[in-house]
């Protein structure tokens, strides 16, 4: 077995475009979730918004690369105060069905036929990289070393990627320890004792669905760089990972969805590495290369299952909360 | 057993160490239900809410003044949370207006009216857990530049207030002896340090209306002594109290004024020595128990009788 490649492969995976994009959303989700108590389970609907909003904007539009970002940022806006006027006064649960549907409104009008010339339907959207392209500074050639080498397009996509991520995270930071973050910290507690205190408590969630819900579109738009936007990839599964990648890393943390999502992805490349390698092998006899392909899914679940239970508060996750859970 | 010194606690009713100062001359006229004050902070207009087929509240009129200490008492279920959610902003009335300082409140969102300087406490207490106590504190202050959302991220606009707020948190804190406390986690804090906790938060503000909703409950005797000499303290730096409160010799102690509600109503007003002899209030706690023996009786109205024989006893 080619252990080199493997652990090569998942390596590659830490700094991959696409892993910065899972920790973003996944920060925007500990805005959310973690800080204000907001149970978004809509996050690929914002995602979808920041892919669709750039090529988009681009493909059918030309604008400039910045034209695209904010098109995306103004429709991820919209959406969080659409979802937010009806639902932020009420109950908190009521978030988290409207959210989730919203998503898959969302999704399903990239899907449906009707705007194929736009958003290509269930093919998708591609061909829109040229403008970023365009913006690298760099000079052809491959830089980096070992499993971190990459050409001057890949390598400008992650400098920006991870810098984007660094810059969203010292802004959470800095923001959730201020007045401000009190406030919103104040408001996951027990958002009437807040409000008895003269905070207007609907208009800080409202706040803080829309930055982490623009988070989420950055992210939705940095996981469309490396590929196509193909309507598929924006189901609630995606959703559920990125859940999964906050709780693994610690709901109400700074480096909790970051070194998640690196751990997510690490494993989950070097499960999906191994077993169809161990299947190749005949390791696994009973079990056919598409089958494996599945059982990464499963191992990654057991992984974090491992995690949470050993750790739950999460890596970074504060140990003496979790005395206090209600 | 050593234990038995701990049941040897004295359990005669806690009194403030300061002898309160009552304030009178508070009404104009008879003391009746909903008589007329002569600077009242408070005014309510057939303020009503049902819930269903039930009338939890349904005040005719009824004024607080300004400057004193106003009790709000009634048997359980008299409608008097639901009184305070009303005047607070935080639940809505089928009718009814009522202004605050000249400022009409109908309609006003909770916040607002926090803002307008009217603080309250809940019945079960608000503590934030996962926030420390200092947190807490600081969450109080009113008027926050770094409250708002793109100066929160430049904290020279907002380190200077904040020091201040901590320094006047700290300073309070200790007046509560939670001082030691302060880099705790709210939810380590006991029943009756929550309490204090959330009265003390409330405090940060400056308000000139406190609203206590059975500051009391829970707390042991000796926290109860420094409570109602918080509550004193406040009077005398100029705000006004309005509290709800089961135990009746507190009310005595510290209340120049007692509000007694009964089924949503209002149903007698007057000096707090005075309004437990109206025969409304005792037929309100007392209601049809009234002649029969209460020997074998363990209810709620039990408690009550006997709490209010306890203190027509002790008024002669
Ligand atoms: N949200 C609600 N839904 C239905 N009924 C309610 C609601 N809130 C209060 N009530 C009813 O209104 C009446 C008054 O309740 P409230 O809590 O104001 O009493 P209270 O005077 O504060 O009593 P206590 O001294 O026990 O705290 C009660 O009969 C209660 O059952
Ligand atoms: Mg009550």
């Amino acid at each position: 077995m080619d252990w080199g490649a493997i652990f090569g492969n998942a390596a590659v995976e830490l700094i991959s475009p696409t892993t910065a994009a899972y920790a973003l959303a996944a920060l925007g989700l500990a805005v959310h979730f973690g800080y204000t108590g907001l149970l978004n389970f809509g996050q690929a609907g914002f995602m979808a918004l920041g892919a669709y909003g750039y090529a988009i904007s681009i493909l059918t539009f030309g604008f400039p690369v910045w034209g695209a970002f904010l098109v995306g940022v103004g429709a991820s806006v919209i959406f969080a105060l659409i979802l937010g006027i009806p639902t932020l006064r009420l109950r908190a649960d009521y978030l988290a069905i409207v959210t989730i549907a919203a998503a898959e409104i969302v999704r399903l009008l990239f899907t449906t036929n009707t705007f194929a010339s736009v958003t290509g339907s269930a093919n998708g959207l591609s061909g829109y990289k040229n403008e970023f392209a365009a913006l690298n500074p760099l000079a052809e050639g491959s830089y980096g070393f070992g499993p971190f080498e990459n050409n001057a397009y890949d390598t400008w996509l992650r400098i920006v990627a991870w810098s984007i991520v660094i810059l969203a995270a010292l802004f959470v930071w800095q923001i959730m320890r201020s007045p401000w973050g009190r406030v919103i910290k104040g408001i996951r507690e027990d958002e009437d004792a807040v409000r008895a205190l003269g905070k207007n408590v609907y208009a800080y969630k409202m706040q803080s669905l829309i930055f982490g819900g623009v988070l989420g579109t950055i992210a939705g738009m940095i996981f469309a760089l490396p590929r196509a936007v193909v309507p598929s990839n924006y189901q609630t599964t995606l959703t559920f990972f990125i859940y999964a990648i906050l709780l693994l890393g610690g709901a109400a943390t700074v480096l909790g969805p970051i070194i998640g999502s690196m751990i997510f992805w690490v494993l989950l490349s070097f499960f999906s590495g191994f077993i169809a390698r161990a299947v190749e092998a005949g390791w696994l006899p009973f079990m056919t290369s598409i089958q494996g392909g599945q059982l990464r899914f499963i191992l990654v679940g057991v992984a974090i299952m491992l995690i949470v239970i050993f750790r739950p508060q999460g890596i970074f996750g504060n140990k003496k909360e979790l005395a206090f859970v209600r | 057993m050593s234990d038995n010194a701990v049941s040897a606690a004295p359990l005669e009713p806690p009194v403030p160490t300061q002898k309160p100062i009552k304030t009178t001359g508070l009404h104009i006229g008879e003391a009746e239900p909903g008589c007329r004050k002569v600077d009242p902070i408070l005014i309510a207009d057939g303020v009503r809410r049902t819930f269903g087929g039930l009338t939890a509240v349904d005040v005719d009129h009824v004024e607080v003044p300004r400057g004193a200490i106003t009790a709000l008492i009634g048997p359980n279920g008299a409608g008097k949370t639901t009184l305070f959610n009303l005047l607070t902003g935080f639940d809505k009335p089928d009718a009814g207006k009522w202004t605050f300082d000249g400022r009409s409140l109908a309609g006003v969102p909770a916040y607002r009216v926090a803002r307008m300087g009217q603080i309250r406490t809940f019945q079960l207490t608000k503590a934030l857990g996962l926030l420390t106590v200092m947190d807490n504190m600081l969450l109080g202050a009113k008027g926050q530049t770094g409250e708002n959302m793109f100066r929160a991220l430049m904290p020279f606009l907002w380190r200077n207030q904040e020091e201040e707020n901590r320094a006047k948190a700290l300073d309070l804190l200790t007046r509560f002896k939670l001082d030691t406390k302060k880099d705790d986690y709210a939810a380590s804090l006991s029943g009756g340090q929550r309490k204090l906790l959330e009265m003390a938060r409330a405090l940060m503000s400056d308000p000139t209306l406190v609203m206590l909703d059975e500051p009391m409950a829970g707390v042991n005797p000796a926290l109860t002594q420094s409570l109602l000499d918080h509550i004193l303290n406040l009077k005398s730096e100029g705000m006004t109290v309005l509290f709800v409160e089961h135990d009746m010799h507190m009310v005595r102690h510290i209340a120049d004024w007692v509000i007694v509600m009964a089924e949503g109503h209002v149903v007698a007003e007057g000096d707090p020595h005075e309004v437990m002899r109206n025969p409304a209030v005792i037929d309100a706690y007392l209601g049809q128990h009234h002649d029969e023996d209460l020997g074998e009786d363990q209810s709620a109205e039990a408690e009550n009788v006997s709490a209010i024989k306890e203190l027509l006893d002790d008024e002669r």
